[in-house]
């Protein structure tokens, strides 16, 4: 969706950090991102790059840490694999599902220095 | 510029970065969505301790093999101790990456119950009848509602003329390059529009059904607008602005006979991706299921919501 948005909102985040925890530079960023989450990773590549020029971030890897989709169904009563948020559950064929994982869209760490 | 839905955004990138940005074109999945973090996401991570960065990373300095970490406090830094890299630490963070919207969409939200204001976030792609419904709505309520608007548009103030010829009081908001209406934006019209207690409070977000739905406004409800001119299959392709709305409208029904769309189709690709959704049809020019979708407003007004989408995460 909003790649760069989301990127300048977390290199808003990583200035609050280093105001916290008193570092000048981050080498690294690892976000967590599901597998239904709105991000796209190429996108996001390419925003933060954009974003974190002229930052302290700038030249910082993005590492991505990508979490699978699941739902818990409410027919079935377990916990499932799904790779879309469209998708049926894999053993009734539902669609009654409520997502358990997969919307994430987190900042894990950073390395800073 | 949002590299995926190709709407741009953010005014506050240097010139160069954003005219970098702006060479990427339109080529992004449907499966765009964001859930708002949560206490049920902060607990799933909070007690993953797991010290793995003496391995699972590459940088380029030398990990010396007598590196330890000197934890400091509850863990939330971690030091590397390793005389190659004296100064390099990993900073836990865990947060949502809009968590700093959130915490706007919160104050908001705060401001509209301090009120006893329901703020309804409209959301559609751009042409299903957002402000022909809402001019339409407003007449029809407001001797016996307070109801005022924020508008949001890329360009141009005609929506919020458009409202103001009702005697309405509307906010314009211009995003510029933005592709979306965020929690600040909303936060800095209130002043201006100051709603009288216990208005409704619609909020017209940017026309388009991708990057809305990842930012929470501090709405009581999320109400996603459907024309039947745009095709039934919308809820599967732009899913994740459909698993977040609490009712669809189905809008310009009165064009039904002449267009090849499937309402109950239509309902149940909704459903598939949120089965607590809920469905009006109307129409705006003919008048048609303004009834149900009043009631729908009223029912909202007299019974907010206890939590902030607690179906949410």
């Amino acid at each position: 969706m909003h790649e760069l948005a989301l990127c300048q909102s977390v290199v808003e985040t990583l200035r609050r950090q280093a105001a916290v925890h008193h570092f000048a530079r981050v080498t690294n960023v690892r976000l967590e991102v599901g597998a239904l989450s709105c991000v796209a990773p190429d996108a996001i590549a390419f925003c933060f790059e954009a974003a974190t020029r002229g930052t302290l971030a700038e030249g910082a890897r993005l590492e991505l840490l990508r979490l699978p989709g699941e739902a818990w169904c409410l027919e079935c009563d377990a916990s499932v694999a799904v790779a879309e948020r469209h998708d049926p559950c894999p053993r009734c064929g539902g669609y009654r599902l409520r997502i358990t994982q997969g919307d994430e869209m987190r900042i894990k760490d950073l390395d800073v220095e | 510029m949002c590299t995926v839905c190709g709407c741009g955004a953010a005014a506050k990138l240097p010139l160069e970065a954003a005219a970098s940005a702006a060479v990427d074109g339109h080529s992004h999945s449907p499966d765009h969505h964001h859930h708002h973090a949560d206490g049920g996401h902060a607990g799933a991570h909070r007690h993953d301790h797991d010290h793995d960065h003496d391995h699972d990373h590459d940088h380029d300095h030398d990990h010396h093999p007598h590196a330890h970490h000197a934890h400091d406090g509850p863990g939330t830094v971690d030091i590397m101790m390793a005389p190659a890299a004296a100064a390099r630490r990993r900073v836990r963070v865990e947060q949502d990456i809009l968590a700093e919207n959130d915490r706007l969409a919160a104050g908001n939200r705060a401001v509209f119950a301090g009120l006893g204001a329901t703020a309804l976030n409209l959301m559609s792609g751009p042409g299903s009848g957002k402000t022909t419904l809402l001019v339409r709505t407003i007449e029809d309520l407001r001797a016996r509602v307070p109801v005022c608007v924020i508008e949001g548009d890329q360009e141009t103030s005609f929506d919020a003329e458009r409202i103001r010829a009702t005697g309405a009081a509307a906010v314009q908001i211009n995003t510029g390059r933005g592709c979306h209406l965020d929690a600040q934006m909303v936060a800095n019209a209130l002043p201006t529009l100051a709603p009288p207690s216990g208005a409704v409070i619609f909020i017209e977000n940017v026309g388009n059904l991708v990057c809305p739905a990842g930012f929470d406004l501090g709405e009581s409800a999320r109400v996603v607008l459907l024309s039947v001119t745009e095709g039934d299959d919308k809820p599967l392709k732009y899913a994740n602005m459909f698993a977040e709305a609490d009712l669809m409208l189905l809008t310009k029904i009165d064009l039904l006979p002449f267009v090849p769309f499937d309402p109950e189709r239509c309902s149940a690709f909704a459903r598939r991706v949120n089965p607590r959704i809920e469905i009006l049809p109307l129409s705006a020019t003919s008048g048609e299921g303004l009834r149900q979708w009043y009631d729908w407003i009223e029912r909202r007004r007299t019974q907010p919501r206890p939590a902030a989408h607690p179906g949410w995460g």
